[in-house]
């Protein structure tokens, strides 16, 4: 290892500018003869639009267009699509209803787009917005999942009757009541996963500028996959061709999920400058973010465990609500379903399960992916009912899971899921967290803490995540409509300096740095003779964008390709210079030399020769030193571990503080520790938060959004957090070429069990849904609240 | 925020003329509560007239005798950091360092926290625990007059606070419970014993800052947290959110007194 | 419209705002320093953490008038001649930022905290910092900085 490559914890490329304030985030940029968009959103849950009043709002100060839904459809343009084909257990496709980005008949939830208001200045805009005369005429909503699914919910959408997308399935349902019937013993739970809003800190935000010189529109937009949005605006949307629209996205505060999908205010924003001939900025405040980005989870589920005498697994069975929202976002159909029961087994044997998922549409904001997507909706519900039976049969938790771990040697291991496992050591970092957490001396803290008149509690959460998305034929077989390889070019300069581009987004991830190191590594090139560039389609190839922990596994792997073919090139060029046959070439640390022979040459002075060629063998190669790869998985990676928290209650108040929380995570080959470490306890905290704080909430009657903003929506801030230790196990991913798994979303996946197992176990409770707030750890200790019961019911 | 005219007058009667001249005036001291209204557009005051300009008559804090004044345009952490408080009422440093956060107190004035008296401010529980004098630029209002009801005062629309008096207690300390999100109180309790006798003062929990009356007989007799161990806090009347039920802050309001007593007695 | 006069970073600035207009988008608009950010719309978030004659403020709740006269810094003015401030070497060494959106608040509220303090511990950051929401770096490594940069500032 070098100081600078892979395995070394370099400190960011990236940071001094974020530092010292000159990070150019969207909001950031400001262009000649810009205006601003503000949207007027619907009042309603659920209401008919009769008519819109333009006149008074455009005869105010500053206007300078109003537009609307039947404008847009005026203009010829297409639907806001979901990306994801997902079949019913029947076999029919699931029910979509239509989405323009701007409201034309109907609304679906408080806060849809309806119409946008530009004007000269950005309090204009909403003077004239407010001013707007929106005719609606509300109708009965519906809010909470099993409401919404229940006899007496409002229909949403006539293409959907029951107001489900799809009924669907997955496993054999036949072989898992066959172990259920065989089952010594049956552990069942039912759970929500309470519903969250992302919230990255940079609210989402787009410039658009039309150049009727070229005929080209600009677009810059905090994306975490502006190639995809250029394409959905060009090929569903028709809003302009691909090779006349460019979408930057430039340095993005923070992602989650919430800035993959092509939202209506972006696309507004792209038509709309050509039509005005003017440069339109929007950004979202915090309220509007919490309306209009998508939010993550709202799950309900039932499931049941069969056991046999030895507590061995037989079988397992499913049931899940999920809530999509007013329509479906854009990967909004896959993330409850093949994003989420094809992780059901966890890191357990299981040979039999069975799984149920129902999307549900109900008056509330689109539900997309958020950190984890699916995964953590999968492990909280394993990890919860392993722990519960653990305690129902009076064994050991740790012990029961090791009884059905999924042994090391036993790797490529296919699941009853329809995955393959490719590799892991469960047993290994349960071991090792236990001994880091010295779990053999919780019961002598436990005792002490009674002294102190607080109850403690030992929860561990073995998690399994999907990552580095995915195999495009796999993809594709399950209903995706894109294909989701990576790419990357190593593009030297004749100097020797080298500019990398890759189809990945990095916003917060470090891949500035990460990228960096590995072409260091691979080509002998100084950290700091190496860019990395990204987020603009006029200046990178075709890419798609950074999600689901796939940057490295697949766009990491993308530029391992595209550094090979560099030494492939430079191999002949070296035999060349050298006068020496390519056989007897060594390569090593960027550097080639004749076997045997002090005689070599570096690949940034073969560069040079390369661009300079007066002693190359053109008759052979062509000049240059620029070279691009596609990388396409051949399946998924599956990075997993042990997270355990041990928690101290006060039985007084219900107030959780989290005394120790220790994690081991084996994520295959680890580019730069120090980076991935900062991805765990950041993922720990959104974990903590779901666990603890967030929770998004409607009003039943109504169908407002009440937690609202950061006033009703409790974030996680520093004092609610506490430090965390951290380790890594290396179990390389064997089949791609760096060994990588993939950190992003492990905490966030992990933490939530974790933690209510901790707390249920302080507390002597079977079950607490999420957030354990303090008036339910108190109620529950009283044993007066019944599961789940909400504080404000 | 709608626009608005912008006024800072140097001095109390300038402040009271612009006042009286303009359609829908609102003063504003440190603003912590007023700007964020005026950005959600909650509010559309014609004139916003800013008090910090008026200087030497509203600020600074000082002690006579037993009695600790705090110009109404001190900041929390000015409050928070004071030694003449600290050694005074310490209770009522620590009370202005829980207030908002770190920032907020740097703007944040005690004038301005009780000229809006929200219902799950920390300041209306230490004026009312500890019995304080609101001082305006016309009369003195007892703590037990001041507080009317959900941000309402017997302030007339155009009084403006100039100071707060609070005697120094034997003992006090206050016990706050956080919202997890606005981080204001759930339930906030003040207990403060002097000779004559206890007052305990709950924020949080109700639509306006109250007496514990029942717990400040008990505690008179006796000023132990014993002494209240069993008295039940009714819910009625407390408030509802979605983090805390009326039930449980009905309990939280005895927890918090009970702790707070064993912080005053320590 | 009134006219604003202030030093910000050192310079002596004035421009024409409208009354309503807050700080921020006076730091932001007016002048180009776009360091400072915006994060929430109920001053929680403390991604506009400035300094206002010395302590840290919410440039999101202030009026660019409350400012007249004053002496503004922001994350633009701490390093001198390309060199970092000890704090953000800090926050640079111990990965305290990740996707940078806060990073300018958690600095200038992390020195102000280290201008108050003679000694930091844990505690007292975490507590200091429920005005700065990060979202990215779970405070963990943002802690570690403070500690380090506010060592590190007493030593320089």
């Amino acid at each position: 290892m070098t100081e600078t490559g892979i395995g070394a914890s370099v400190r960011r490329k990236e940071d001094k500018r974020f530092l010292t304030g000159l990070g150019n985030y969207i909001d950031d940029i400001n262009v000649d003869g810009q205006t601003y968009a503000y949207f007027a959103r619907s009042p309603h849950a659920r209401a008919k639009i009769n008519g819109i009043d333009k006149e008074t709002a455009l005869s105010m100060p500053g206007v300078v267009a109003v537009l609307t839904g039947p404008d847009w459809v005026a203009d010829g343009l297409g639907l806001l699509v979901c990306g994801w084909m997902i079949h019913s257990k029947d076999g029919s496709e699931m029910n979509q209803p239509v989405r323009t980005p701007l409201a034309t008949q109907s609304v679906q939830f408080v806060g849809e787009p309806v119409a946008a208001v530009i004007a000269e200045t950005l309090e204009q805009a909403r003077d004239a917005a407010e001013a707007l005369a929106i005719d609606y005429e509300p109708l009965p909503s519906v809010t909470d999942l099993r409401t919404a699914v229940g006899p007496d919910a409002p229909q949403i959408h006539e293409c959907a009757p029951g107001n489900l997308c799809y009924e669907w399935e997955i496993g054999d349902k036949a072989a898992t009541d066959a172990a259920f019937e065989a089952a010594d013993r049956v552990v069942s739970i039912d759970l929500v996963n309470n519903r969250l809003v992302p919230n990255p800190m940079e609210p989402r935000a787009a410039l658009a500028r039309f150049d009727p010189a070229t005929d080209e529109i600009t677009l810059h937009t905090t994306s975490q996959a502006p190639h995809v949005v250029r394409l959905v605006m060009a090929a569903f949307l028709n809003i302009a061709p691909e090779h006349k629209l460019r979408v930057i996205s430039p340095d993005v505060g923070g992602g989650f999920g919430v800035k993959i999908a092509t939202y209506p205010e972006e696309a507004v924003c792209t038509w709309a400058c050509r039509k005005i001939g003017r440069p339109i900025k929007w950004t979202a405040d915090r309220s509007q973010a919490f309306l209009g980005d998508s939010h993550g989870r709202d799950h309900v589920s039932h499931a049941e465990l069969a056991l046999d005498k030895d507590s061995i697994f037989l079988g397992m069975r499913v049931k899940t609500l999920a809530n999509l929202g007013g329509y479906i976002s854009a990967f909004g159909s896959a993330v409850p379903t093949y994003m989420y029961a094809t992780l059901l087994a966890g890191q357990y044997r299981t040979p039999a399960i069975y799984a149920e998922v129902d999307g549900v549409f109900t008056n509330t904001s689109p539900v997309d992916a958020y950190r984890g997507a699916g995964r953590p909706e999968a492990s909280y519900l394993i990890e919860r009912l392993v722990e519960v039976a653990a305690r129902e049969i009076g064994i050991d938790p740790a012990e029961l899971r090791r009884k059905n771990f999924i042994s090391p040697d036993a790797f490529p291991h296919e699941t009853a899921v329809g995955v393959s496992y490719d590799s892991g050591n469960y047993e290994g970092s349960l071991s090792m967290v236990l001994d880091m957490a010295d779990r053999a001396g919780f019961e002598k803290r436990r005792e002490e803490a009674k002294g102190r008149g607080k109850l403690r509690g030992f929860g561990i959460s073995a998690y399994i995540e999907a990552c580095g998305v995915a195999p495009s034929k796999i993809a594709g077989a399950l209903g995706a409509g894109v294909g989701l390889y990576e790419s990357a070019e190593i593009r030297f300069n004749a100097t020797g300096s080298v500019t990398v581009f890759t189809g990945c987004h990095s916003h917060g991830q470090g891949l500035e740095t990460t990228y960096a190191q590995i072409v260091s590594d691979l080509l002998g090139v100084p950290l700091e003779n190496i860019d990395v560039v990204f987020g603009d389609t006029g200046r990178v190839q075709m890419g798609m964008g950074t999600y689901g922990s796939r940057s490295l596994a697949v766009g990491g792997s993308a530029l391992v390709k595209a550094a090979d073919k560099i030494i492939d090139k430079c191999r002949k060029i070296a035999a060349h210079v050298l006068e020496a046959a390519e056989e007897d070439l060594e390569y090593e640390g960027g550097k080639f030399t004749v076997a045997g022979t002090d005689r070599g040459i570096t690949v940034p002075e073969l560069a040079f020769a390369a661009y300079v060629p007066h002693n190359y063998p053109l008759e052979e190669l062509e000049p240059g030193l620029d070279e691009m790869a596609y990388y396409d998985p051949i399946n998924y990676t599956f990075p997993a571990g042990t997270h355990v928290c041990e928690v101290e209650v006060d039985p007084d108040t219900g107030e959780v503080e989290i005394a120790n929380f220790v994690a081991v995570d084996d994520f295959g080959r680890v580019i730069n520790p120090m980076i991935v470490a900062g991805q765990v306890h950041g993922g720990i905290v959104q974990g903590l938060g779901q666990a603890m704080l967030e929770e998004c909430r409607y009003d039943a009657e109504s169908g407002q959004l009440v937690s609202g903003s950061f006033m009703d929506y409790a974030m996680p801030r520093a004092d609610d957090a506490p430090s965390f230790e951290v380790a890594l196990q290396e179990t390389l991913c064997p089949h791609n070429p760096l060994g990588v798994k993939g950190c992003g979303e492990a905490g966030a996946i992990a933490a939530p069990a974790a933690i209510i197992n901790a707390i249920t176990d302080a507390i002597g409770v079977r079950h607490l849904d999420m957030p354990a707030t303090p008036e339910k750890v108190w109620a529950a200790i009283r044993g007066a609240g019944a599961q789940g019961t909400q504080a404000a019911e | 925020m709608y626009d608005f005219s912008y006024h800072r007058p140097a001095s109390l009667e300038d402040a009271a003329g612009l006042f009286g001249k303009a359609d829908d005036p609102v003063f504003m001291a440190g603003g912590m509560t007023l700007i964020p209204t005026l950005k959600q557009r909650l509010a559309s005051p014609s004139d916003v007239i800013d008090l910090a300009g008026v200087g030497d008559d509203l600020s600074g804090i000082a002690v006579d005798g037993g009695t600790i004044t705090v110009g109404a345009m001190t900041c929390h952490a000015e409050v928070a950091g004071s030694g003449l408080v600290h050694e005074a009422i310490p209770a009522l440093a620590a009370l202005a360092g829980r207030i908002g956060d770190t920032h907020v107190r740097n703007r944040g004035t005690i004038g301005g926290s009780l000229a809006n008296n929200d219902p799950a401010a920390d300041y209306p529980a230490a004026v009312l625990g500890l019995n304080a004098t609101v001082r305006t630029a016309r009369r003195e209002i007892a703590a037990d007059d001041y507080f009317k009801g959900m941000f309402e005062t017997a302030l007339e629309d155009d009084e403006i606070i100039t100071a707060v008096s609070f005697p120094a207690p034997e003992c006090a300390a206050y016990m706050k419970f956080d919202h997890p999100a606005s981080r204001y109180a759930i339930v906030g309790v003040f207990v403060a014993k002097t000779g004559d006798g206890v007052r305990v003062a709950v924020t949080g929990a109700g639509t306006c800052v109250f007496r514990q009356g029942d717990m400040e007989a008990a505690l008179a007799k006796d000023f132990s947290a014993s002494a209240i161990e069993g008295i039940e806090v009714s819910e009625d009347r407390l408030n509802r959110d979605l983090f805390a039920s009326p039930e449980y802050r009905a309990h939280l309001i005895g927890v918090m007194a009970r702790r707070a007593v064993e912080a005053a007695s320590a | 419209m009134p006219t604003v006069s202030m030093t910000v970073n050192g310079k002596a600035v004035s421009a024409e705002v409208e009354n309503r207009t807050l700080l921020v988008y006076f730091l932001r608009e007016s002048l180009g320093l776009t360091g400072t950010h915006i994060g929430c719309d109920t001053s929680q978030c403390g991604a506009c953490v400035v300094h206002v004659n010395g302590s840290a403020v919410k440039a999101c709740t202030m009026l660019a008038v409350q400012a007249e006269g004053a002496d503004v810094a922001t994350i633009e003015g701490l390093a001198t001649n390309g060199d970092l401030h000890p704090m953000q070497e800090a926050f640079r060494e111990n990965h305290g930022l990740q996707c940078g959106f806060c990073t300018p608040g958690m600095v200038m509220a992390a020195v102000d905290m280290a201008n108050r303090h003679d000694e930091l511990d844990e505690k007292t950051v975490r507590a200091e910092l429920s005005g700065n929401f990060c979202r990215c770096t779970g405070y963990h490594n943002i802690v570690l900085s403070i500690l380090a940069g506010a060592k590190a500032m007493k030593g320089a």
